[in-house]
């Protein structure tokens, strides 16, 4: 079943790839969009998160755990429909996912994974208190960095 | 005949000089030997120094204790360095050596056999180290595990492939200790000894000369990645504008001002600077802050 899935997801890559010629992709560059999108969200909650962590802004427990929700929701989107082939730096624009990102499956899995557990960890840090909250921002914060890293290109 | 004589007088004066001023400058044996070595505070000074970020193994794990095999290539305008085993394997490591040996090693930039280092490695920043600290190192690094990972020579062309010549290079172009002037405050204090010290910040945020020495005037004001790609930023007040807070927290979780997060080597820097004391970091934010600002190159 996973095969056929792998399978038809790679058929819709090469049948948008073949659909666009050599002009944009729209299959592909939504894929692209909805990532940037997806990372919007999870900067705006850790945004929430950190000013707390900082002393900008007052420690608010409620606060807090809403961000850290939404942060673990949009760190557990479905990595199978957003990080398709065909969409590394260079082939869509506004992409810098490295090619190591497919060559490199279970590595990038493996990285997305310690987001997803690192968010999760902190909605229960975030309830608790600011210091809880203060160390499990490292951990998030350790997780972006890690992937980035090793799967995102440079900026220009 | 008599002008002979004296050209050969002064040549050989000028190879007996030039000999002088580029042979290693040796170092007290009994160096810090009134110091009782902490291998905790060594562990701290090791991660603020980011010995493992360039030491271990370029395919190493990320988990367990680290081990510094060696082997990561630097590609340079001067040709490719290739980071030694300091494992303290006998053989391949540096197992074998001496407090006072490691010392020279690590603040002068001189092998136990009297030939310069390379200046990729940042003794230039390492010698601002206090005589503590390197103990304290030494001392922890004896800790971890050994690897008998054989060195791979640098991969450097004519002339730098000269060892000798890296003598006249220090002596000409090595700053002389600090190079912002020492402040009054102990809190920027500290956090000139980790930027200008352990941490090496200027290495790679301060532009360099044909020949690889820092332009220390234009001091933290970024430089081209040695790496080909891109730029290292400036981090004076000049181009950046984080708050102390924005710096402290980039320093601990690695996220930027506005949530996103650190790229290329500072990664690996985060990871080193995260373990240490609050205090530390903040330290180094109150420097960097307060850093002259220079407008970019």
């Amino acid at each position: 079943m996973k095969r056929i899935f792998g399978l038809s997801l790679a058929t819709c890559a090469l049948a948008a790839a073949a659909f666009a010629g050599s002009h944009a992709n729209p299959a592909l560059e939504g894929a692209v969009k909805a990532r940037n999108a997806q990372m919007s969200v999870i900067a705006y909650h850790t945004g929430l998160l950190g000013g707390m962590a900082k002393g900008d802004v007052p420690y608010d427990a409620a606060t807090a755990v809403a961000a850290a929700e939404n942060l673990a929701s949009a760190a557990a989107m479905k990595r199978a429909v957003l990080w398709i082939e065909g969409t590394e730096q260079g082939a869509v624009a506004g992409s810098r996912a490295k090619a190591e990102i497919w060559s490199d499956a279970a590595g990038f899995e493996e990285k997305a994974v310690a987001l997803e557990a690192a968010s999760s960890a902190m909605i229960t840090a975030a309830g608790t208190d600011l210091d809880a909250l203060r160390a499990a921002m490292a951990d998030v914060g350790g997780s972006c960095g890690a992937c980035h890293k090793a799967y995102r290109g440079p900026k220009n | 005949m008599r002008i002979w004589h004296g050209l050969l007088i002064a040549l050989g004066l000028g190879v007996a000089g030039g000999l002088y001023i580029t042979a290693p400058a040796p170092l007290d044996a009994g160096f810090a030997s009134d110091h009782t070595a902490d291998t905790e505070a060594g562990a701290l000074v090791f991660a603020a120094a980011g010995c493992a970020s360039c030491h271990t193994a370029p395919d190493g794990a990320s988990e367990g204790p680290q081990v510094l095999a060696g082997g990561h290539a630097f590609a340079s305008d001067f040709g490719t360095f290739y980071a030694p085993n300091i494992s303290p394997d006998p053989a391949s490591g540096i197992g074998a050596w001496d407090l006072p040996t490691f010392a020279r090693a690590v603040t002068k930039g001189v092998s136990p056999d009297g030939a310069h280092y390379y200046p990729a490695f940042p003794y230039a920043s390492y010698q601002n180290m206090t005589d503590a600290d390197v103990a304290d190192l030494f001392a922890y690094m004896q800790t971890l595990p050994a690897s008998a990972q054989p060195n791979q020579p640098h991969d450097v062309g004519f002339p730098f492939n000269i060892r000798r010549g890296l003598g006249l290079w220090k002596v000409a172009f090595m700053p002389d200790g600090y190079v912002t002037p020492a402040p009054d405050d102990p809190v920027l204090a500290r956090g000139r000894y980790l930027a200008e010290g352990l941490a090496h910040c200027a290495e790679c945020h301060t532009p360099r000369n044909a020949v690889g020495a820092l332009l220390t005037d234009q001091w933290m004001a970024g430089a081209p990645n040695p790496s080909g790609k891109g730029r290292v930023p400036n981090i004076t007040p000049a181009a950046l504008d984080w708050s102390e807070s924005d710096l402290i927290e980039y320093f601990t979780s690695g996220f930027t001002p506005d949530y996103d997060s650190a790229g290329g080597e500072m990664v690996e820097v985060i990871e080193n600077l995260s373990q240490l004391p609050e205090a530390d970091r903040a330290a180094l934010a109150a420097y960097v802050a307060a850093l002259p600002p220079i407008p970019s190159p």
